[in-house]
């Protein structure tokens, strides 16, 4: 069977859930081969394994986290000549689509971005155009570059070798012209991450302030969920903008997505549309986010968000 | 310095947006056209750094003859020239053949800096500008929200999911932005008018040295294969808070065991 090449996403320490997601789908194409670039291959190769992987290729280094996206770009070329893998998956991510659209033009081999499911025949399933329109789509030259999109596949634990198989690796100069001299990290205490997360809680317009975010917060905490933002909460400046969730921010699909004081615009339904359950708070009864909602309550959500929290806290005991 | 930035024809998001049932490629017809609105926040940087180092500021764009509608517009905003890569055998390009083809035109008019909207509203692959730096063998920078050149050194913040990366590398370089980075001015009159007078050049295939047989629909990798109107998602249930909302919302989070 062949490999299915994947590209690992993790910090270093923890490794993101949309690597077992891609390890989950692999196995359904061929034999899952995680490309583990940096540090920590080691002590996550019993959690690569639970989910399937065959193999693992490790490249501790060069140090990755220093070059922007092309050194991984380059490995991967490296390991698609050597293993001649069915496909090749990456996180749809801006890392993962990066790297994917450079291996294209490396290999000559065709790419398919935000992909949400890949049947054996490395048909991808696609949604477009805000929601509006499901596609299918092939590559028919070379081998597919798919990046698929976080919390599009349930990860499904099954027993793997992982076994690790060292790669050695020199990056070229010209993989190394951009690179990265510092790293800050804004405070956003113990969240998970916004495309990673089962339960987003954004706030929109609606919440009217800065400060307001906190109610957000509060009911995020609550339920163990990431927060989110609509543009016009981002565009205010109430909430940074790495949080924002649209058509020119991020792409979620979380088990539950609770949208507060956000209209719908087609710019936020882009970017939330195919949450698998949908709650919706807002004043206006015809805010177009309704259409959406598996459960939304029109009211004031200064009134209805402090409710739902204490609610939780009691059914919580 | 020589700046170049990519602007991109896109239907509008508000418009009905829908694939052309022959060939399952846009259907640029049903839909108004737009300039791509990340493609603004790039125009504008652009002129912003023109402004502060000197140099020109040159619209790029692929697209058919309408795309000449948004190189007006970018150029209304400020811009000095455009050059517009226009001809049949483009229909339909990939990602593959589109960078393929833009890289050929900024190889021969030559930049810079290359700056572009981190992603378009129609396709949203995000990829196309990591392409480009690669077909070009410059640096990457994309996701910036903010940009700083200081003689040939360049330097941005990369916008990640913790934060941001600085950034550094040399000219020439690549780069992308994301709406944070500023505030796109709108055209003035005088603007609108001055554009008028300002050159576009056209260019084909054979003008920019594009073999036809890297780019279009016939020679794209990847192909649509299949497509369906989304069905529109089951009528949930909406209730009005009348003091209990808060309550229900629970009831309904606990049923579907959220909580």
């Amino acid at each position: 069977m062949a490999e299915i090449l994947i590209l690992a996403d993790h910090d270093g320490e923890s490794v993101k859930k949309v690597t077992f997601e891609l390890i989950t789908l692999a196995r359904t194409l061929g034999e899952p081969a995680v490309v583990w670039t940096g540090p920590g291959a080691e002590s996550a190769q019993a959690r690569l394994a639970e989910y399937g992987a065959a193999k693992i290729y490790v490249c501790p280094g060069p140090d990755f986290d220093d070059y922007v996206v092309a050194p991984k770009a380059e490995l991967l070329a490296e390991l698609a000549a050597s293993a001649a893998p069915a496909a090749v998956l990456l996180p749809n991510t801006a890392e993962g689509r990066e790297v994917g659209g450079r291996l294209a033009v490396k290999t000559g081999w065709g790419i398919l971005t935000d992909v949400v499911g890949v049947d054996q025949s490395l048909s991808a399933d696609q949604v477009i155009f805000g929601g509006a329109i499901n596609v299918t789509s092939r590559v028919r030259t070379g081998t597919p570059i798919i990046a698929v999109r976080p919390n599009a596949i349930t990860p499904e634990p099954a027993e793997g070798a992982a076994v690790i198989e060292p790669v050695s690796f020199t990056p070229s100069e010209t993989a190394r012209q951009a690179r990265v001299t510092g790293k800050v990290v804004a405070e956003r205490g113990a969240r998970p991450e916004l495309t990673e997360a089962s339960i987003v809680v954004s706030g929109g317009r609606g919440v009217g302030s800065a400060d307001n975010m906190a109610l957000i917060e509060k009911l995020a905490d609550k339920l163990g969920a990431a927060v989110g933002a609509s543009r016009a909460v981002t565009d205010a400046g109430w909430y940074p903008h790495q949080f924002q969730v649209g058509q020119t921010g991020k792409t979620v699909s979380p088990q539950l997505y609770v949208a507060i004081g956000i209209s719908g615009a087609i710019q936020h339904r882009a970017g939330m549309q195919t949450s698998k359950t949908i709650m919706v708070v807002n004043k206006d009864p015809e805010a177009p986010i309704f259409e959406l909602a598996d459960f939304g309550v029109v009211g004031d959500l200064f009134n209805v968000v402090p409710q739902l929290v204490e609610e939780i806290e009691n059914r919580a005991g | 310095m020589n700046i170049v930035v990519c602007v991109k024809q896109v239907p509008d998001t508000w418009s009905e947006r829908t694939l052309r049932e022959s060939d399952s490629t846009l259907d640029r017809d049903a839909a108004d056209a737009v300039i791509n609105e990340l493609d603004e926040y790039a125009i504008e940087e652009g002129l912003r750094l023109a402004e502060a180092h000197g140099g020109e500021v040159t619209i790029l764009s692929m697209g058919p003859d309408r795309a000449t509608e948004a190189i007006r517009k970018a150029l209304s905003m400020g811009a000095d020239k455009a050059v517009h890569l226009v001809d049949d055998a483009l229909a339909g390009s990939d990602l593959l053949g589109t960078s393929a083809a833009l890289a050929a035109v900024l190889g021969q008019i030559g930049f810079d800096l290359v700056i572009l909207g981190s992603e378009s509203t129609d396709a949203r692959t995000g990829a196309l500008p990591a392409m480009l730096a690669e077909r070009l063998g410059v640096p990457q920078l994309s996701y910036a929200s903010k940009v700083e050149v200081d003689g040939s050194a360049i330097s941005i913040h990369r916008l990640a999911d913790y934060g941001y990366d600085t950034v550094e590398a040399t000219l020439p370089a690549v780069v992308s932005v994301v709406e944070k980075i500023n505030e796109p001015r709108y055209p003035t009159f005088k603007g609108i008018m001055a554009a008028k007078k300002k050159p576009v050049q056209t260019m084909s295939l054979a003008d920019a040295g594009i073999d036809p047989a890297t780019v279009g629909l016939a020679n794209a990798a990847s192909e649509v294969t299949g497509w369906a109107k989304r069905p529109p998602r089951q009528a949930g249930t909406i209730v009005t808070d009348e003091g209990d909302g808060g309550a229900k919302a629970a009831g309904f989070l606990a049923e579907r065991k959220f909580i």
